[in-house]
């Protein structure tokens, strides 16, 4: 009875291909279908900003899109920010800064620094403090973040 | 939670839409952005047997000139009308209000023909469309059907839709030469949906006030323009007393409700205080100083 379609998808740029019913949210397709559990999930309706990934270049809320609406789409997910054992500079400065603790925000901190600071490389302090506040973190007090976004801006991209 | 589960289309023209609609009957539910119908979906809050989402018709989506006024296609995504130059310079109280319209990833994907078609008593869109008096343009199978905003605007989370019918495209008016105007709002934390919000523009014209605009979001059920407030504005010099006696008409006038996040009545200290805000920017903007 249940309506699954194939779902084709490029993710951090390798083709991958999966089962998925219209009602599987893009969040639930790549942790359980494509295995790529680096995106968490949080509150399922949008406030958290865990589950942020890139689609087509702009950061949005993967378990606010069904997977089926992702056919044919670039997709990046944090696990792709890494160069093999070399971290992503915004990842490094994460953690030069201290910008985690327990890391259950990070990948959503890291896919919607990198969006912002794309969107407008000249943000003041302000503007990078309300930009991030579109992801909740629970344990780090933001500090550590906004110096981490900051720098990451200042110096361009990596 | 998980969506129940639904019938899914995904036409990629708008006729081939539009019969889906026509013949799902009011168990169909058009998902544009999803920004607001999929966490409706995720909470089950509603459970539509038929999605029809319109995220590849083709000929809704884009920002275009004609004339007077913009032709903004409802499938257009609320980033694109922030960055847009030829908003931000005929609009431009539709690209202020925008950057308060949640947040970068959520604009990503909302659009304006859903902000518009879900309205919300807090969102910004449709008060500056009530402002504006922007003209929404539906498609049925029927035919086209061109609604003011004043008409379209029914009560919270209601519009003149009628089941069988789309949004397709938003008529914004441009602004004048020689006006200014002006979005101020208050929320919780940036991003989150207003306490209150008041979108302003007026008009100089030797120095008097030819035209003022006043509506806002936050404030009552759905976004209405604040005509005695307009009033007290018209063939003055927009002056601080000035301002102020429209900031308490406004107060006065509006008709907020009270939750977890605000009081009724600090809404409508937030109503006179976003008015005195907005007005000053809007006049200031329009080349006046007070
Ligand atoms: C965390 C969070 C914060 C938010 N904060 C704000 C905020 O501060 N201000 C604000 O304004 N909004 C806010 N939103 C809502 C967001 O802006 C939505 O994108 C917008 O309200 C709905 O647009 P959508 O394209 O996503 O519509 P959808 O969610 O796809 O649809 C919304 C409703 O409109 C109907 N619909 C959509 N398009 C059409 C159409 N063309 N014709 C007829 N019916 C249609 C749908 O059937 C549905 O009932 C927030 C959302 C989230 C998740
Ligand atoms: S899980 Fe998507 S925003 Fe919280
Ligand atoms: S590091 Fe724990 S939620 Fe942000």
């Amino acid at each position: 009875m249940s309506d699954t379609r194939s779902v084709t998808v490029t993710v951090n740029g390798e083709r991958r291909t999966g089962e998925a019913e219209p009602r599987l949210l893009l969040s639930d397709f790549l942790r359980e279908t494509l295995g790529l559990t680096g995106t968490h999930v949080g509150c399922e309706h949008g406030i958290c900003g865990a589950c942020t990934v890139h689609v087509d270049g702009e950061a949005v809320r993967s378990c606010l899109m069904f997977a089926v609406q992702a056919e044919g789409a670039e997709i990046a997910t944090v696990e792709g920010l890494a160069d093999g054992e070399t971290l992503h500079r915004l990842q490094q400065l994460f953690s030069k800064h201290r910008a985690l603790q327990c890391g259950f925000c990070t990948p959503g901190m890291l896919m919607t620094a990198l969006d912002l600071v794309r969107h407008r490389p000249d943000m003041t302090e302000a503007e990078i403090r309300s930009g991030m506040a579109a992801v909740l973190c629970r344990c780090t007090g933001y500090e550590g973040i906004v110096h981490a976004v900051a720098e990451y801006a200042s110096g361009g991209e990596a | 939670m998980k969506p129940p589960r639904f019938d899914y289309h995904a036409p990629e023209s708008l006729e081939e839409a539009l019969d889906l609609l026509a013949d799902s009957g009011p168990d169909a539910r058009i998902l544009a952005g999803g920004q607001s119908l999929v966490p409706v979906l995720n909470f089950r809050l509603a459970r539509p047997g038929v999605l029809i989402d319109i995220n590849r018709v083709t000929g809704i989506a884009g920002i275009g000139d004609a004339g007077d006024r913009l032709t903004i296609g409802a499938m257009t995504r609320q980033r694109e009308i922030e960055v847009s130059e030829t908003v931000a310079r005929a609009a431009p109280l539709l690209h202020e209000a925008t950057g308060h319209v949640a947040h970068l990833p959520i604009r990503s994907r909302g659009t304006i023909g859903g902000s518009m078609a879900n309205a919300d008593p807090a969102a910004e869109d449709p008060a500056v469309a009530a402002a504006l008096e922007a003209t929404m343009v539906c498609r049925s199978r029927r035919g086209e059907r061109r609604i003011a905003a004043a008409g379209f605007f029914v009560d919270v989370l209601t519009t003149a839709l009628e089941p069988d019918e789309m949004l397709v495209a938003v008529e914004i008016p441009k602004i004048p030469a020689g006006a200014g105007a002006a979005f101020a709002e208050i929320s919780r934390r940036d991003g989150d949906f207003a306490l209150a919000g008041v979108a302003a523009q007026i008009a100089l014209a030797n120095g008097r006030v030819s035209d003022a605009r006043i509506s806002a979001c936050g404030l009552g059920p759905a976004p209405v323009r604040f005509r005695e407030a307009e009033e007290i504005l018209l063939d003055g010099a927009c002056e601080p007393a000035a301002i102020a006696a429209a900031a308490a008409s406004v107060a006065a006038a509006c008709d907020p409700h009270g939750d977890v996040h605000a009081s009724a009545a600090y809404r409508r200290q937030l109503a006179e205080a976003m008015t005195r805000r907005a007005l000053a920017s809007a006049r200031e903007r329009a080349g006046g100083s007070a």
